[in-house]
């Protein structure tokens, strides 16, 4: 494991990258009092010091507490958003994919007119006509709703390959199902090409979501960090010279999308080689 | 009787239907049969778009003719039961051409042999089923130990389609479609494949289509050789006669055409030039190339006619002494 | 091409000459020899037969001829002449200069390595444009007209593209651009193994037409030992990357002395008589775990004690007939 990490630097880059992450969301749990990152728990807009080393913002919230409480919840919805994207999305391309016909059709077209649409613009619509804001869950689902589009598409050309080949055909001579043969021979082949797309549709998930929270959609007592951000903005930080506001969501938000994106690519450079292996 | 297998007037077009000017006609009126109690080897020699590949396709059931039927045991193969047709995949074998393709690269060797022993319950525990998997595998000539528990891409070509030979073994078939089975095989190594094929003919009473473009490997294995030319019968019969002495021009070229080990070199010489008679809608469809091409070629397709007891050609120098008759192809094979 | 001082005389002189030629591939287990200190000369207007089944090394070797190998591939030994220039000698760009207009390879599989969306005519035309010869359009044209000519290729067909084109147009074409600067060598590395017994005789009769009207000598790299009956003059065949017979092809024909050559005839299926089809038995061994002595001993049915032992070396055995074996 750890001679292949060295191969792929990009893997090995992004995998210290996340444990960071992970690292600093597990220990921070452990050791800081979450309940600083509500409004009004301390003095605001205290710089940096022993006793807030991430400084507070405008509403009396501390900054560490935030980010410790607030980073997690991020995470939360670009996860559940992703496996939900992708978790549809994979049954649809494997459904389309395989059968063809007029199944192929239809889901191929409604995924194809769904990507044309800005998809923002659809979660921003969405986000506002929903009553009372969102909550962290809430905000998962709607953009699981359009995390499906791409990783339908891209799965379904994946399988189209995988149809055609050789013990593909036999396992139809052996009477095999459909279902069978997707799960017991299609799927084992395509699993580093899913985690690739899953990573990449958690990346993309994560962003959806600090955009729509950046512009105020989200949900507004949670520390998340779009929220954050988009505190930032409302209060004109930068202007005001507050840097450690927002240094520190910066800095994170910067870790995680670069984490995510050397998995991503470190994870392609194990499926290709599986795929040229099959191919 | 019930034929085993039989193909009648089966004629496969793609794309458009059987008007449709864009449609290629990709076999047609091909009729054949074999029969249960007469296991013998038949070897379908073409060359890329004679139709070969697409008639073991039809055979095997995994697409449909367009017009034409294809039975097993006398029924329908695309109206068999669920039980009939388990009867059918476990009675008629197939052997692919791409040695690497047909494995799953994720599983083991041992995958492709297990899966079938699974599905068709061939036996009542694992070390049953270990036994037959290892009887299958000395029977074409592999140790056991050398071939189970590796990966596809640790195993040589040659051993890969031996494998394959011994999956087909396991089932106990009546028939085995080999489509192409060596010719991504090193040539050292095909003798022991085809071997192993004659072999199974021999002894277990299977009888083999052998699918190639290889006429020389063709005339080596079977009994009985099919010339398939753009989707058309050319030439069938008895494998010593047509290859001994050739009556349809098709064939004639194919012989000439392969380069012999021998200190005479004669292959690169100039070839007998083609008549270059224009194809018409219908007609042979041979005629551009032949050398011998009548006016009559250019209109009318050549019938199959009966010019021995073990040969039928298609064409219209050889016309058939006692009429037209139907279905010359598939009655030559099951007569005695 | 010709460097000052060093006139060879026509008829004996080698265009070619391969000398001890030793290729590696470094791989995180070991190196592995895939090319085994193999030499040969080739002369002027000479067909010579390259023969060997799948990892012999003989591909490797037309790669390494034309200093084409790439890491982790790469020449450990030995030296390649072309008329008396040593190409190690070479820089990249006089190579890359060499490359067509010296030598030419029309390499395995190439009639799927034309360039999808160019024309043929664009193809012949970059082709010649690499190597600075900047002609005119009509002078292009006409050099175009002529190449496909030569290859016996209707003139239509410089505005194709390669799918409007059979299997055997596209290996023809392949030929067009290797001839189009006139190389003194040809190298073809199994031109035919992907066409039907019928269209590989023409590409083949193309060949060789092509190389009388030039000149030049052809290196055909193949498995078929039928083809190299029928078309080369001398045949060297190859095993685990070692040269193990050099003869005229005659000679091999009517008495081949190699073990590993009389099986390798012997396993071509006969149109004359039905029987037994005999093959090799056992496996090519793995370059990386050779036997000791002779690389064949395994499965030669000929092999004694020194065999096992004792690594044969390619020697003359008679009249400009060589064999890598102890019992020749």
């Amino acid at each position: 494991m750890f001679s292949y990490l060295r191969r792929n630097k990009s893997l090995a880059v992004g995998v210290v990258l996340l444990s960071l992450l992970a690292l600093f969301i597990i220990v921070g749990n452990l050791t800081v009092d979450t309940e600083l990152a509500r409004p009004l728990s301390v003095r605001a807009l205290q710089p940096p010091s022993w006793e807030h080393p991430f400084g507070t913002d405008r509403q009396g919230r501390d900054l560490l507490a935030a980010m410790v409480a607030g980073t997690p919840l991020t995470l939360k919805i670009g996860f559940i958003a992703g496996f939900l994207g992708v978790g549809i999305g994979t049954v649809l391309a494997f459904i389309a994919g395989y059968y063809r016909g007029i199944t192929d059709t239809l889901i191929r077209g409604i995924a194809d007119i769904g990507l044309t649409v800005p998809g923002l613009l659809v979660l921003i619509v969405i986000a506002v006509s929903v009553r009372g804001g969102l909550t962290v869950n809430q905000m998962a689902i709607v953009v699981a709703s359009l995390a499906w589009l791409n990783p339908t598409r891209t799965i379904r050309s994946q399988v189209l390959t995988l149809r055609e080949r050789g013990y593909v055909e036999v396992a139809r001579l052996n009477g095999m199902s459909g279902p069978e043969i997707i799960l017991r021979e299609m799927m084992p082949n395509l699993l580093p090409y899913l985690a690739a797309t899953l990573v990449n549709a958690v990346s993309a998930a994560i962003l959806a979501s600090i955009g729509l929270e950046v512009l105020g959609l989200g949900p507004l007592e949670s520390p998340t960090l779009g929220m954050t951000l988009y505190w930032i903005n409302f209060n004109a930080a930068i202007l005001n010279g507050w840097w450690w506001w927002w240094t520190a969501p910066i800095v994170i938000i910067l870790m995680v999308f670069l984490g995510l994106f050397f998995l991503t690519v470190g994870l392609d450079e194990i499926a290709n080689p599986r795929l040229r292996q099959s191919a | 009787m019930t034929l085993l297998l039989e193909a009648r007037h089966v004629t496969k077009y793609f794309g458009g239907g059987l008007l449709d000017r864009d449609s290629t006609v990709a076999l047609e009126d091909f009729s054949f049969a074999i029969d249960s109690a007469r296991p013998s080897i038949t070897a379908i020699v073409g060359e890329s778009g004679s139709g070969k590949t697409t008639l073991a396709r039809v055979l095997l059931g995994l697409v449909a003719p367009t017009s034409g039927t294809v039975l097993y045991q006398g029924r329908d193969l695309h109206a068999l039961s669920g039980a009939e047709r388990r009867n059918f995949r476990r009675d008629i074998q197939a052997i692919f051409q791409d040695p690497y393709g047909v494995y799953n690269p994720f599983y083991r060797v041992d995958h492709v042999l297990t899966t079938p022993v699974a599905r068709f319950r061939l036996a009542r525990s694992r070390t049953e089923a270990r036994g037959l998997i290892e009887d299958a595998l000395r029977a074409v000539g592999l140790r056991p130990e050398e071939i189970l528990g590796r990966f596809p891409h640790q195993l040589s070509g040659g051993q890969r389609q031996r494998v394959m030979v011994a999956r087909a073994l396991l089932l106990r078939p009546h028939v085995i479609v080999a489509d192409e089975p060596v010719s991504m095989v090193d040539a050292s190594l095909r003798a022991t494949i085809l071997g192993s094929l004659r072999q199974l003919n021999q002894e277990r009473g299977i009888s083999i289509i052998y699918i190639t473009h290889d006429l020389a490997t063709a005339y080596q294995v079977a009994d009985n050789i099919i010339v398939l030319y753009r989707a058309n019968v050319a030439e069938a019969g008895d494998v010593e006669r047509v290859v001994k002495a050739p009556q349809h021009p098709y064939t004639q070229l194919l012989i000439t055409s392969i380069p012999q080990v021998s200190t005479e070199r004669t292959w690169l010489n100039e070839q007998p030039v083609a008549q270059r008679i224009a194809p018409g809608q219908t007609g042979c469809r041979f005629v551009e190339r032949c050398p011998v091409a009548m006016p009559v070629c250019q209109t009318m397709p050549p019938p199959l006619s009966r010019t021995e007891p073990r040969r039928v050609v298609a064409c219209h120098h050889h016309p058939d002494p006692a009429g037209a008759q139907q279905n010359v192809l598939a009655d030559m094979f099951v007569e005695s | 091409m010709n460097a000052p001082g060093m006139n060879a005389p026509g008829m004996n002189a080698s265009v070619l000459r391969v000398e001890h030629l030793r290729v590696s591939y470094d791989h995180p287990l070991g190196s592995v020899r895939a090319v085994d200190d193999v030499s040969f000369s080739l002369r002027a207007h000479e067909r010579f037969g390259l023969a060997g089944e799948s990892g012999s090394g003989k591909s490797t070797m037309a790669l390494a001829i034309l200093r084409l190998l790439r890491p982790p591939g790469r020449i450990d030994g030995g030296e390649v002449w072309l008329d008396n220039i040593a190409l190690s000698s070479l820089s990249d760009d006089a190579m890359r200069r060499l490359r067509l207009a010296g030598i030419a390879l029309v390499p395995q599989g190439s009639m799927n390595a034309l360039n999808p969306v160019l024309r043929i005519r664009a193809q012949i035309a970059d082709a010649l444009g690499d190597h600075d010869m900047a002609l005119s359009r009509s002078d292009l044209a006409a050099r175009v007209r002529d190449l496909l000519g030569q290859v016996g290729l209707p003139p239509e067909v410089a505005e194709m593209y390669p799918h409007e084109l059979s299997g055997g147009m596209k290996q023809r074409a392949c030929i067009a651009i290797a001839i189009c600067l006139r190389p003194k060598v040809i190298i073809a590395d199994e031109p035919t193994s992907a066409l039907d017994v019928v269209v590989q005789r023409q590409v083949m009769a193309t060949l060789a037409r092509v190389q009388q009207d030039l000149g030049a000598a052809v290196v055909l790299v193949g498995h078929d030992m039928g083809l190299m009956a029928q078309f080369v003059d001398r045949l060297g065949v190859m095993y685990a990357g070692r040269l193990v017979e050099i003869a005229p092809i005659a000679e091999i024909i009517a008495a081949p002395r190699h073990p590993y050559t009389q099986m390798l005839i012997a396993s071509l299926p006969s149109l004359e008589r039905k029987g037994m089809m005999q093959g090799i038995p056992g496996l090519a061994p793995l370059l990386r775990d050779l036997p000791p002595g002779c690389a064949f001993h395994p499965r030669c049915p000929q092999a004694v004690a020194r065999c096992r032992t004792e690594r044969p070396v390619l020697r003359e055995v008679a009249g400009g007939i060589e064999a890598a074996c102890h019992l020749a």
